[in-house]
């Protein structure tokens, strides 16, 4: 995806991660800023299904040829699924990092922190102070 | 001004006008007053080329090398031939004298070699994934203890006393700073470690179990009933191994062995009293990103050529930094080159011929000493025998010419009057008459 | 792709392993004058191999032009300027070549009688003393095999010496300018990285130092000159401040080739060093080693040192010293290695020493801190400093960093690609990307060996590649043009690693070989 794009109908962490909300469970991965920075992804090291992760906490690691980037949990819960074709096919991390590029689906364990994150725009603001 | 650096008077004024200090002193005034040299470095002046190769020749007459003696001395690092095709290769500027192919576009020879270092390390061993080297073969098992920790975040590691001692030495020492405890399994009756001795020694605490193959005696290992019982609690099994007996000998990773590593010397590097030479480090495919060092890749280049990078480097210290598998950046790439093209010059039937050679030869020398053997079994290149008089024996061989070997006693309280004795290519037929007419003397004073 | 006018193309690609043809040989086996047992007879079934390991079959010229094939593929420092950060390419004397391969060095079994090693041990030992007098410090071991592994014996010593006095702590400093092996050697070595910042001089952040250096502290591995290749001018208070909290001060030797004859570590309260004798003294790099890292140590560390060191001994008859191995030891943290170390790297370091003696070591510092302040005031002039400033604009040691900043936002070229465009000059680029702190680095290193003729080459090189990059930077972005291939897909080897040649028949369902791989049957994507 060669155009930042940040989708309203996600919710963004600071550390670059988004989590989609459905129900009690919720989709995690990076945002087009993250996968920018990092250049092309060349490997995923998922969590084990069923490990818990903690919000603000990093559950994962995604590589490019010359770094090491941690991935922070937006939410905390229990992992359900992890995105498969990442082993496979890593750069979907940059090519649809909001799509095929999805990392875990996690079972929320407290909804409530959903609060805490940041929307669309008060992501974007957040990047353009940093930048 | 010396041989190899040449400022000249004039340049030396241009240069620092350039900077803009009035001397070479003004470089260094950064460093504290207080901190520098007040005198001068208490060296000897230097000398011509001529005289320091002369003294250096000197110190070397003062050793006695391995065309000085007949030698059965191995234990770790053997007398083998070295073919001329290595001494014309390694001398070559293009493999002595870069750095560590960072610039992959013009390193093409280098990364190449490791390549083709990694795939017949990957054939001897049995094992699909290899690293491009490491220091040597005890620093190798180290790196194996290493990773199994990471592996298995488990706190013992299980060594077959049939382990070289040097590499059980190296792994307490590294042990003792990533916190492990290392525990050791004696060998049994014949020299052979015990499937039922390891069965007994791991338990769910037990992050991996450490094996040789040949061990430290000679002794052909029932490799893949101790890598089972090693394997009972879930324990990643290791394997050192002397990369030429694996010519005939099963290689470990057929047997289940996750990680094999070794001494590389004997794949085409001088002795130079213990080194430098290379340790491998081969592993099962899910290891891959846990490899200690660099590893080489093969890839394409924008105009779709083949090339070779250095690859997964995200493993390394200069990336991962205090997450890294290893620290280690400098290895061995030139030894590891002589071994590839060892291995290359021998060819596939030549390792083959050549093992097979050592293991008639170690049988036959066996046979020939007449002594009465700490390991009767299968043995191949080395074997262990007890000697009534050793000292005797040492005094006898010495004057006739001849190193008799390696008295076990310095590393095996457990084999006091034990010899053990290496067989290489180079020792022939005669050579083991000429040690066993010297067994056969002492045979006889003791029944005298 | 295989255009055959195309000298890069093809053919000369292949593996050893793609060169073989099954009945050809370089080895005639030696005879066998023993009795012929069958295999059989001598090896239980279970411990022989089924199948013969699949190396090449090759005759003698074949192997010969292969490999010598490759090496053209090789920028090598005996072919041109390689100012490689932190590597310290000087010139590798021929010499030192010689002297290692006399048969009584090179012939030499390790564990020989000392009786019958004597000119080993005695090199040995005054190599030792030599190094003790180099870094102002009296106890040396030989034994760790390179840089890092002389930082992982530092840090074990400073572990087994707190061990010792009873009071283990668990946390070693690292400034965040280091070299990523001090980070890395502190996990192995069982303790906790703590990171120290940079003060906008370059230095050590007094302050954070400070804060951070408390009574758990084990350690503070340091690295002066840094990476930066600036000298720390706090560095008495920076001691002051480790040992009064009780920790060991440790010297990275990596930069010790400013230092020789002008400042030694010992002196300025290092507890540890670890030399780097392919750096530092000539030992050729090999394209990745061999190399070795000695260490040096204080009289309060000197208890905890591997085994075996090499020790000199009255003489039997009051005559000849006797130079021995010691093992008993009883505090030593063990072996780091097997045997006594590199050897054959001792050989030419001491060949070094020898040649250059005293005052020559120091002419060497001199000139590579000239060298390098040289180049700097060269890189500082107009139409490349704009465009390439100097990251922290002191007096420079033997080393400096510029940044690729001005490159990358006037001219849209990265450090990479200028790195890439001198290759095609075939000068080898410097160190890039390091250190972190500073963005786009490139971290150069003359060294001594240079002429000033060679510095006035490259300041030009850089010069050309700024200004071609002005008129387009198209041509920096896509080189190199000139060197055996262009640039590689890095990404690619590291998503599907292809780490070992493969027979094509050995995987013959692997849709990625069937569609792409060129006639030679590799295993490439």
């Amino acid at each position: 995806m060669a155009e930042a794009s940040y989708p309203d109908d996600l919710k963004y962490h600071e550390e670059h991660d988004w989590a989609r909300v459905e129900g009690e469970q919720a989709t995690f991965g990076v945002t087009w800023y993250a996968q920018d920075a990092l250049g092309e992804v060349v490997f995923f090291d998922p969590p084990e299904i069923g490990a818990h992760v903690t919000k603000d906490q990093s559950y994962a690691e995604v590589e490019s040829v010359k770094a090491v980037s941690d991935v922070f949990a937006p939410l905390s819960g229990e992992v359900v699924a992890v995105n498969e074709i990442l082993a496979e096919s890593p750069e979907k991390i940059n090519e649809d990092p909001y799509g095929e590029g999805w990392l875990v689906r996690v079972k929320l364990s407290d909804p409530s922190e959903l609060d805490s994150l940041l929307d669309a725009d008060a992501y974007e603001r957040l990047l353009e102070v940093g930048a | 001004m010396s041989r190899y650096t040449g400022v000249t008077d004039r340049e030396l004024r241009e240069m620092l006008e350039e900077i803009g200090v009035g001397s070479l002193d003004e470089l260094f005034a950064e460093i504290p007053e207080a901190l520098r040299l007040r005198r001068d470095i208490d060296l000897p002046p230097g000398r011509s080329e001529q005289e320091v190769f002369e003294e250096l020749s000197a110190l070397a007459a003062r050793n006695r090398h391995c065309d000085e003696e007949i030698t059965f001395l191995g234990a770790g690092m053997y007398d083998h031939y070295v073919p001329a095709v290595i001494d014309t290769l390694l001398q070559r500027s293009e493999f002595l004298t870069p750095y560590t192919p960072y610039q992959p576009e013009v390193s093409q020879g280098g990364l190449q070699v490791m390549f083709e270092f990694q795939t017949a390390i990957s054939e001897l061993t049995g094992l699909p994934v290899s690293n491009a080297s490491v220091y040597d073969g005890p620093s190798a098992v180290a790196a194996a203890g290493y990773l199994a920790k990471l592996e298995t975040r488990r706190s013992r590691l299980v060594v077959s006393r049939g382990l070289h001692p040097h590499s059980r030495a190296a792994l307490r020492t590294h042990a003792a700073g990533y916190g492990m405890e290392v525990v050791e399994v004696p060998l049994g009756a014949e020299g052979a470690t015990d499937a039922a001795a390891i069965e007994a020694a791991v338990d769910d605490d037990t992050a991996a179990v450490f094996l040789q193959q040949p061990n430290f005696l000679g002794t052909v290992e029932e490799l893949g009933e101790l890598i089972e019982a090693g394997k009972r609690t879930g324990a990643l099994a290791v394997c050192a191994a002397d990369p030429l007996p694996l010519g005939i000998l099963k290689p470990p990773g057929e047997l289940g062995a996750d990680i094999c590593v070794g001494e590389g010397q004997t794949l085409g590097n001088r002795l130079d009293f213990g080194g430098p030479s290379f340790g491998f480090f081969a592993a099962a495919e899910r290891f891959l990103r846990k490899l200690p060092g660099r590893i080489a890749g093969e890839t394409r280049d924008v105009d779709g050529r083949r090339g070779f990078v250095l690859t997964l480097q995200t493993r390394e210290q200069h990336i991962r930094r205090e997450k890294a598998t290893h620290n280690i950046c400098t290895a061995q790439a030139l030894n590891a080159l002589a071994g590839v093209v060892y291995l290359s010059w021998l060819g596939r039937r030549g390792l083959v011929e050549l093992a097979e050679l050592m293991l008639r030869r170690t049988h036959y020398a066996r046979e020939a000493l007449g002594l009465e053997a700490i390991n009767p079994g299968p043995v191949v290149r080395e074997f262990a025998v007890h000697v009534p008089d050793l000292d005797a024996l040492f005094d006898r061989a010495r004057r006739a010419g001849i190193n008799p070997g390696y008295r076990l006693a310095r590393d095996y309280a457990e084999y006091e009057d034990g010899l053990l004795v290496a067989i290489t290519e180079r020792r022939t037929r005669a050579d083991i008459d000429r040690l066993a007419a010297v067994a056969g003397s002492i045979r006889e004073a003791v029944t005298a | 792709m295989s255009d055959p006018l195309d000298p890069r193309a093809g053919e000369d690609t292949l593996t050893i392993f793609e060169r073989s043809r099954e009945g050809r040989r370089a080895f005639v086996p030696p005879r066998c004058d023993v009795p012929e047992l069958p295999v059989e007879e001598l090896l239980p079934q279970s411990a022989v191999r089924d199948r013969s390991a699949e190396l090449p079959e090759i005759t003698e010229p074949e192997l010969v032009r292969h490999y010598t094939t490759l090496s053209s593929k090789n920028f090598h420092l005996d072919e041109g300027f390689y100012p490689l950060g932190s590597c310290t390419m000087k010139h590798n004397p021929k010499l030192h070549e010689r002297v290692a391969a006399v048969p009584g060095h090179a012939r030499l079994h390790p564990l020989q009688d000392p009786e019958y090693a004597q000119g080993a041990l005695e090199l040995m030992s005054r190599l030792q003393g030599a190094l003790a007098e180099i870094a102002g410090l009296p106890h040396v071991s030989l034994q760790p095999s390179a840089g890092s592994h002389g930082e992982l014996a530092g840090l074990l010593l400073t572990r087994a010496y707190h061990e010792a006095n009873g009071e283990p702590r668990s946390k070693v400093l690292t400034p965040d300018t280091a070299h990523g092996t001090n980070p890395a050697t502190v996990t192995m070595a069982g303790y906790q990285v703590v990171k120290v910042g940079t003060d906008p001089d370059g230095g050590v952040d007094l302050d954070d130092l400070r804060a951070k250096a408390d009574a758990d502290v084990a350690c503070l591995m340091l690295t002066n000159p840094n990476t930066l290749g600036l000298f720390d001018r706090n560095i008495e208070e920076i001691e002051r401040i480790v040992h009064d909290a009780g920790a060991t001060l440790y010297y990275d030797g990596a930069n010790l080739n400013a230092v020789m004859g002008i400042a030694r570590p010992g002196d300025i309260g290092f507890d540890i060093v670890h030399f780097n004798l392919h750096k530092t003294f000539t030992q050729p790099h090999g394209g990745g080693g061999p190399g070795a890292g000695p260490i040096a140590v204080a009289d309060r560390i000197e208890p905890f040192l591997p085994v075996p060191q090499v020790v000199r001994r009255p003489g039997r008859n009051g005559t000849e010293p006797f130079f021995d191995l010691e093992y008993d030891r009883p505090l030593s943290i063990g072996k780091m290695r097997g045997f006594q170390g590199n050897f054959g790297v001792f050989v030419r370091t001491y060949a070094y020493i020898r040649s250059l003696g005293g005052d020559g070591l120091k002419e060497a510092s001199q000139v590579a801190v000239l060298n390098a302040n040289y180049l700097k005031a060269l890189l500082a002039r107009d139409g490349i400093a704009e465009y390439l400033p100097i990251a922290f604009d002191r007096t420079c040691m033997h080393e400096f960093v510029v940044s690729g900043r001005g490159a990358k936002e006037r001219l849209g070229v990265r450090t990479l690609d200028i790195a890439k465009r001198m290759l095609d000059h075939r000068v080898h680029p410097p160190t890039v990307y390091f250190p972190l702190l500073v963005e786009e680095a490139l971290m150069i290193e003359p060294t001594e060996t240079e002429t000033k003729e060679r510095l006035d080459h490259f300041a030009g090189v850089v010069r050309a590649i700024l200004e071609e990059a002005g008129d387009d930077p198209e041509i920096a972005k896509g080189a190199p043009y000139t060197a055996p291939v262009r640039r590689l897909d890095e990404a690619g080897a590291a998503k599907r690693p292809v780490v070992r040649w493969r027979a094509r028949d050995e995987n013959p369902g692997d849709p990625a070989r069937a569609q792409d791989a060129p006639a030679s049957g590799t295993g490439a994507m």
